[in-house]
């Protein structure tokens, strides 16, 4: 298998892994350039599915089996299906404008863009600066998966429960504020609901919609029963029963001929 | 005989030395186990089924009719391929291939038996195996929900598209069940490779009974039970079986997320459906059901566990899985989406959850002295009596009747307008109406309407 080869041979770059990377990482590019210039927000999503898979492989590649399928199944897996999820209830037809709406937003963008792409260079570059590389085999001693798992519970336990809270309290945040509370008292069982369908009295079947039989597509017309009755039930309480002359039913001669 | 066992257990060191020809074999063995099991898997479901119905299934196509199912696939293969015009063209055609893709390739990890000799070979049962091969099992059953999803979504009609969302929120709490039922064999068995779960099922504590020595089966079916139920059925989420089918829920959703496809690539969703099966059965027996060792009177001779007889053993549990699933779609309703997603949010992720901190907080004082390891239990049971005790009851008060609330506002308190409140007509309606005689409006039973 890759893996083992790879971590046989991590010192050189094997023929495998040049094969695997010359033909994956022009992939990962199609997809990044795809994800920015697909019209269809779907499509874009597609892309970067795409990128995120070749990059799982990539970590495979670099003797990272653990974090590349994590890569795949929490990035690609989960995330990028939530993603999905929210766009397809927006609509398949959501394809994003040229407009510009907010006045020098582009500008914006891109100068903090920049910025920040700077900003985690340098901070990357000072704090690699002067670390001594061990190479894979040191780190990888006791196995990739023990070794991240020694990582992440010695000496990153604080940032790593730090970030779990922050993601937690996120998480509770949107929770509260989608939460619709709805007191014990006013919810009904199934046999309390059953109950109340079946009374004598209570007509089970659904209500007729309003304007059925109707000669108004108006919801304050009551719907008209196949016997030609009106019914109440078929228009809002709130609303007054009237119906419509026949001066106000008559063509206004403003339809198309 | 357990240094004999010994070297029939492959190992992770044993995988990636096979010859090209060799790797070849196995994989297209996987492959067309994934397509046997299918055709025969369709065959077996419609007669179990048709049994559990009282009824014969389908027997006239070949011996007991299995046969029905090529004939089927043959039949779907000529049929008409319909794209339709809103359909987003690409997506739709690689949906289903997608799907299939996934559902096959989870096939590699499993390990269908010890090392046996192939051609002067001494190699493993198993396409391959890696150190993370469990979470490889994991990302293939995600990427597959991506065919269901987009195939529903590139449709372009509105049933296909609700499938494609409730997948998706299936699949994402599903999996999450799924990942942490996975957690407690990580823990318990120390290792995430597949090979390396089987050969950690298989040294069980000896048990003397009656003067016999019976070894007590290292599944951990049977050690994490728990764990067990809850992933399989995740599973059963997992892979759109009933009595979680709702992606294509056909009281509701027509066919759901394949509504609009025909032909060859509906055949391809069926397809992925039904290795998707028998590949979570394969993955269910090999991370509890002890793989492919034999269980315990058969491990009494003491071949059972080399050769290729463990195949037969593997193919046995997967077989009894796969009738499981079967046995489920033909006894339960399917449950409505609420419940399902309350199910799996409020009922499996807090049971697992408790379940893996109990069984963590085990593992942590297995190695204390016996004093020390009562005085952990009896604590954790004192604070877990102490809370079910002192836990604040949420039954509140009942709230006085309304007009005794209206009563007890203070003296020059906002008016409040009356509650039986009814809004007038309009001045501006013409009332018409009044005029009429008042035959529609029936004040009693409205029974007559029907």
């Amino acid at each position: 298998m890759t893996t083992q080869t790879v971590l046989a041979e991590a010192t050189s770059v094997g023929g495998g892994e040049a094969v695997t990377f010359w033909i994956l990482a022009p992939l990962a590019l199609l997809g990044a350039i795809g994800m920015v210039w697909a019209r269809n927000a779907v499509h874009s999503a597609l892309w970067l599915v795409l990128t995120m898979l070749c990059l799982g492989v990539f970590y495979v590649l670099q003797a990272g089996p653990f974090i590349g399928m994590v890569q795949i199944i929490v990035y690609t897996g989960a995330i990028m299906m939530l993603f999905l999820f929210v766009l397809m209830l927006v609509g398949r037809d959501a394809s994003d404008s040229l407009i510009e709406t907010l006045r020098g937003q582009r500008t914006a963008a891109v100068v903090l863009a920049l910025g920040f792409a700077g900003l985690v260079g340098t901070g990357l570059y000072r704090a690699l600066d002067g670390v001594q590389a061990v190479g894979l085999d040191r780190a990888n001693a006791e196995g990739n998966v023990q070794g991240i798992a020694r990582l992440l519970f010695t000496k990153y336990v604080f940032a790593f429960e730090l970030t779990s809270a922050l993601l937690i309290t996120a998480a509770v945040g949107a929770m509260v504020l989608a939460h619709v509370e709805r007191r014990k008292e006013d919810r009904m069982d199934q046999i309390a609901t059953m109950k109340a369908r079946f009374r004598p009295g209570n007509y089970p079947g659904p209500k007729p919609g309003p304007g059925v039989f109707a000669t108004s597509s108006s919801v304050a017309t009551p719907a008209r029963l196949p016997d030609g009755r009106l019914t109440e039930r078929s228009i809002p309480e709130i609303m007054p029963v009237r119906e419509l002359t026949a001066e106000e039913t008559s063509l206004k001669g403003t339809e198309r001929k | 005989m357990n240094l004999y066992l010994a070297a029939q257990d492959p190992t992770l060191a044993d995988f990636g030395k096979d010859p090209w020809w060799l790797v070849l074999i196995k994989i297209v063995f996987a492959f067309a186990f994934g397509l046997l099991a299918t055709l025969l898997g369709v065959w077996f479901e419609r007669r179990v089924v048709g049994r559990m119905a009282v009824r014969p299934g389908p027997n006239q196509v070949g011996p007991f009719g299995l046969l029905q199912t090529l004939a089927d696939g043959l039949k779907m293969a000529f049929k008409e391929d319909i794209l339709p015009k809103a359909a987003d063209k690409v997506v739709y055609f690689f949906a289903p291939t997608i799907s299939v893709i996934c559902a096959v390739t989870a096939l590699s990890v499993v390990p269908f038996g010890p090392k046996v000799s192939i051609f002067g070979h001494w190699t493993p049962l198993q396409v391959t195996d890696v150190s993370v091969a469990v979470l490889v099992l994991l990302a293939c059953s995600s990427m597959g929900i991506y065919g269901i999803v987009l195939g529903g979504w590139a449709s372009g009609s509105t049933y296909p598209l609700l499938g494609g969302l409730r997948s998706t929120a299936q699949m994402i709490s599903y999996e999450v069940a799924m990942g942490l039922s996975i957690v407690a064999v990580f823990m318990t068995a120390g290792t995430m490779s597949t090979s390396g779960i089987v050969a950690a099922q298989g040294d069980g504590t000896q048990l003397t009974i009656a003067g016999q020595d019976i070894p007590a089966p290292g599944w951990y079916a049977i050690l994490l039970l728990p764990s067990f139920i809850i992933f399989f059925i995740a599973t059963v989420g997992e892979t759109n079986r009933a009595p979680f089918d709702l992606p294509e829920a056909e009281s509701e959703l027509v066919a759901g997320f394949m509504t609009e496809y025909s032909s060859l690539k509906f055949a391809l969703f069926m397809l992925s459906e039904y290795v998707s099966m028998v590949t979570m059965s394969a993955v269910t027996t090999t991370l509890f059901l002890g793989g492919w060792r034999a269980p315990w009177p058969i491990t009494l001779w003491a071949g059972a566990n080399s050769g290729w007889w463990p195949m037969l053993w593997f193919f046995g549990k997967v077989i009894a899985l796969v009738f499981v699933f079967v046995w489920l779609r033909g006894t339960l309703p399917r449950l409505r989406y609420d419940q399902f997603m309350r199910f799996g949010w409020k009922v499996l992720l807090p049971i697992n959850l408790v379940w893996i901190l109990v069984l963590a907080g085990l593992r942590s004082i297995e190695d204390w002295q016996t004093k020390d390891r009562l005085v952990a239990t009896g604590i954790g049971a004192g604070v877990l009596l102490l809370a079910t005790l002192f836990w604040p009851s949420r039954k509140k008060e009942p709230a006085p009747p309304l007009q005794e609330q209206v009563n007890s506002r203070p003296h020059g308190s906002f008016p409040l307008p009356p509650m039986d409140l009814q809004v007038p007509p309009s001045p501006r309606t013409r009332r018409v109406v009044a005029e009429r005689e008042p035959a529609n409006v029936v004040a009693g039973p409205d029974s007559r309407e029907v």
